[in-house]
């Protein structure tokens, strides 16, 4: 499918989307004139569909420095009347929660809409927290679509609801929810309001003290309006498929109990939950009065679980409440629907017939992500090991970031060794440096470095830390699938823009020691890190060379690719280009012989510089 | 329509996704209900990409164990990965080519002989399909094109809830034209090799 068709599709047609499409569907369907993002799986899809589309939609789009600076944005337009729309991946929601929690006091003009895409079970995250709880702890309404078509039509109920109460609105989706495919009815694109206007009003927007007091109370009052929809809305909905057992679920849950219940003849009655914040009380204590058993089916915490066991308490409902509290069902990781199955039947009577399945004895290799064919980051580290090695410095810290480059984890570069989140390799590497008196080297991306490495940088200066940072600058944010990066000249709406020189930056901020180098020259580069590795204080080295997966699809465009192979009468075998380059295009023959797989090359020749006997070639 | 169910296994880059795409159209087209399940992250990077996809009356694309009427193997070790998806019922199409993880070269993971793999596959699937879509895919013209073998290998399967035509017509919609020729001709390689071995 062109992605053109997510703007240009008719209304009452069809399109067959990713959860993360539908959303942009869904935004422009309800007029959306300003939207913004930092990308993060699993929400990436939908800043990369606004990029391409926005532009034509006649909607502000930005991919901003992170994703405080990207709610800040939006709660603006929203301020100034017009239909905001922000998203992130649900970490991102942790960077943007001090705002957020101030926005939810605030309220809203225009409606604004928040999505939150949660990650159950990892995929790729460093944790799976459950971003309904931030509903609660804001004050904000919060919906969970089930597929794509609710995520579409939801960001329509989203942004009513939201200027009618005057609250922006939290949705809650997860991977399996934003990557799921599934078929859409389109509605109508709205033409957006190119601008708004921002009428002062400080009493209203500034929450000193004074106003603050008056705001939570009426963020309160907003939100007992709210429940009353949530009692009543259509999209809080009971299906009947017997009396045994009364199910509440919500968001991606909801798909499996469905198909268990129905394929399983489960004699249960569902009651799907789609506005769940704030909690349909009147809803819930008449389902739940109706039937004697309640499982709870939500993903990651009991959240919903809680609400109901209070309800049960406070109006004294004799009815036995399952769920993850009890063990009925697994307290952390997603779910499927085998451990839906699995769940219902440990509460109901009604057995459903054994599964039976294949299992297999045979040992699988693994194929863990790795750093790509002529990715400049090994390099980086390879050169950096051999700094560290040649100065005999022992137990270096390295304190690591989130991107591709995490990947340093792996042998035999071994160079990733403490993580929390986005941007704080700085911080943490001046923490070790304090604290101890290891060598510490922090690396970090340049779009992590603009997100939320900058405070760390200023921080380790002005403390007088002792540290050397790598920054390195693969002129953009490629983990998440390429998206600009400050340091690029272009942005999220494809217009030109001045390149944030990170060498400028960083020499603002008083750091002495700072060079740019490329990487792909192993040899310079060593000897840089060799330089910086010696000085006192902060330095910092920017190893800067495009991601590989630029310079490929440049080289595509161009039908220019040379790659490499190995002339065997040269080659010793000593496995140096395995062992310590570890470039995923070599791989060992059975008789020993090492070799390069020319469909895997992507014809860097940084390997040359590796190989002891020169018996790496350009391929005739 | 009682739902058919297709789990689709391969590696980064082997156009998993695409072929899901193309199959989850056509029976869109068809007027059929569809959904699918696709896990990406770090897929770019030589993961383990797999796919879910269920046509007919379901909510949710996740097929449950044992359950899969159809499994679409890109890698065969990624087909033994996937075999719990499996049972009695279930179809298997495995391409033979190897795809060997650099853990292997690496000496922290290792690779099970191809007799291995494929004793096992027989010993436990009813049925089983091998083909090599990378030499027939090379044979079209483009080794690249090897997802088209195999799905024109799927089309050809009993019970596949598709015409030959209807994945045609949808292959013609979302891949570039100037591949259309090629990818047509590894269609019909696998179609062909697959309606032969029954
Ligand atoms: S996407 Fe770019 S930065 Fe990431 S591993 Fe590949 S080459 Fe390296
Ligand atoms: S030239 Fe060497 S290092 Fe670069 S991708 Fe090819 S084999 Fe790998």
């Amino acid at each position: 499918m062109n992605v053109e068709k997510i703007l240009l599709e008719e209304e009452g047609r069809k399109l067959f989307l990713l959860g993360n499409e539908a959303a942009v569907r869904g935004a422009l369907e309800s007029g959306v004139s300003f939207a913004s993002t930092y990308p993060g799986t699993p929400s990436s899809e939908i800043g990369n569909v606004f990029s391409k589309l926005a532009k034509k939609a006649g909607v502000y789009f930005e991919f901003s420095t992170n994703e405080k600076v990207a709610l800040e944005g939006s709660a603006a337009a929203a301020a100034a009347g017009l239909r905001s729309f922000v998203f992130m991946k649900h970490v991102g929601l942790n960077v943007a929660a001090d705002s957020f929690m101030s926005t939810a006091y605030i309220g809203v003009n225009g409606g604004m809409i928040i999505l939150t895409a949660d990650d159950p079970s990892m995929y790729s995250s460093q944790n799976e927290q459950d971003n309904r709880i931030y509903a609660r702890l804001a004050g904000v309404p919060l919906l969970e679509p089930s597929n794509p078509q609710e995520v579409k039509d939801l960001m329509k109920f989203g942004f009513e609801l939201s200027e009618q109460v005057k609250l922006p609105v939290l949705m809650r989706t997860t991977t399996r929810v934003s990557h799921m495919r599934g078929i859409v009815k389109l509605g109508k694109i709205q033409f957006p309001v190119s601008k708004g206007f921002f009428k002062k009003e400080p009493n209203k927007y500034v929450p000193v003290p004074a106003n603050a007091r008056r705001m939570h109370k009426e963020m309160r009052e907003k939100l007992e309006k709210v429940e009353e929809i949530a009692n009543a809305t259509e999209i809080n909905k009971s299906y009947d498929f017997g009396d045994e057992l009364g199910i509440i679920t919500s968001g991606g849950a909801f798909n499996y109990v469905m198909d268990v219940v129905r394929e399983n003849n489960i004699p249960a009655k569902v009651l799907k939950l789609t506005l769940t914040y704030p909690f349909p009380e009147v809803l819930v204590k008449d389902f739940i009065s109706k039937v004697s058993k309640v499982l709870i089916i939500e993903e990651v915490e009991p959240v919903m679980e809680q609400e109901v066991l209070s309800i049960a308490g406070k109006y004294k409902i004799p009815v036995d409440i399952h769920g993850k509290l009890d063990s009925s069902l697994p307290r952390i990781y997603e779910y499927t629907p085998d451990i839906v199955r699995e769940g219902i039947e440990k509460v109901v009577s009604h057995k459903t017939e054994k599964r039976r399945y294949f299992k297999t004895n045979v040992t699988l290799p693994v194929r863990p992500p790795i750093l790509c064919p002529g990715c400049p980051h090994r390099a980086t580290y390879f050169a950096v090991k051999k700094a560290v090695e040649k100065l005999n410095l022992k137990n270096v810290i390295f304190p690591t970031d989130i991107g591709c480059y995490t990947l340093g984890i792996q042998p035999p570069y071994e160079m990733a060794d403490y993580l929390l989140s986005m941007g704080s390799s700085i911080g943490t590497g001046a923490g070790f440096s304090h604290a101890t008196n290891q060598k510490v080297v922090s690396f970090i991306g340049d779009s992590t470095f603009f997100h939320a490495g900058l405070p760390g940088l200023v921080n380790a200066v002005h403390n007088k830390a002792n540290l050397l940072v790598v920054i390195m600058d693969n002129r953009t944010t490629a983990m998440t699938g390429r998206q600009p990066s400050p340091s690029e000249p272009i942005n999220g709406m494809g217009e030109e823009v001045p390149e944030i020189s990170i060498e400028n930056v960083v020499k603002g901020i008083g750091v002495k020691f700072v060079e740019t180098v490329d990487p792909y020259n192993l040899k310079k580069a060593e000897d840089t890190f060799e330089r910086a590795l010696k000085e006192e204080g902060v330095s910092v080295v920017i190893s800067k060379h495009p991601c590989a997966l630029i310079t490929d699809s440049e080289k595509r465009k161009r039908n220019f690719w040379v790659t490499f192979t190995i002339n065997q009468e040269k080659c010793t075998k000593c496995m140096i280009c395995i062992n310590e380059w570890t470039c995923p295009a070599f791989y060992v023959e059975k008789d020993g012989t090492v070799k390069i797989d020319p469909l895997i090359c992507d014809g860097c020749g940084v390997c040359t510089q590796v190989c002891p006997e020169n018996a790496i070639e350009v391929r005739k | 329509m009682k739902a058919y169910k297709i789990h689709l296994a391969g590696v980064g880059g082997q156009g998993t996704i695409k072929t899901s795409t193309i199959i989850g159209e056509a029976a869109m087209k068809k007027g059929l209900n569809v959904v699918m399940s696709e896990l990406h992250g770090m897929a770019q990077r030589g993961g383990v990409v797999t796919t879910d996809i269920k046509i007919g009356d379901a909510y949710s694309p996740l097929i449950e164990k044992g359950d899969a009427d159809l499994i679409i193997g890109f890698e065969p070790a990624e087909v033994l990965r996937s075999i719990e998806k499996a049972s009695d019922k279930t179809f298997v199409i495995m391409n033979s080519a190897r795809i060997v993880p650099f853990t292997v070269s690496l000496g922290i993971s290792s690779y099970p002989d191809a007799s291995i793999i494929i004793n096992e596959a027989k010993s436990k699937f009813k049925h089983l399909y091998i083909l090599n879509a990378e030499k027939l895919a090379m044979e079209a013209g483009n080794v690249v094109s090897l997802n088209m073998v195999l799905l024109g290998g799927a089309a050809a399967i009993p019970g596949f809830p598709l015409k030959k035509e209807e994945l045609i017509q949808s292959m013609k919609e979302n891949l570039p034209p100037k591949t259309m020729e090629i990818n047509l001709k590894a269609f019909n390689l696998g179609y062909e090799k697959i309606c032969k071995e029954h």
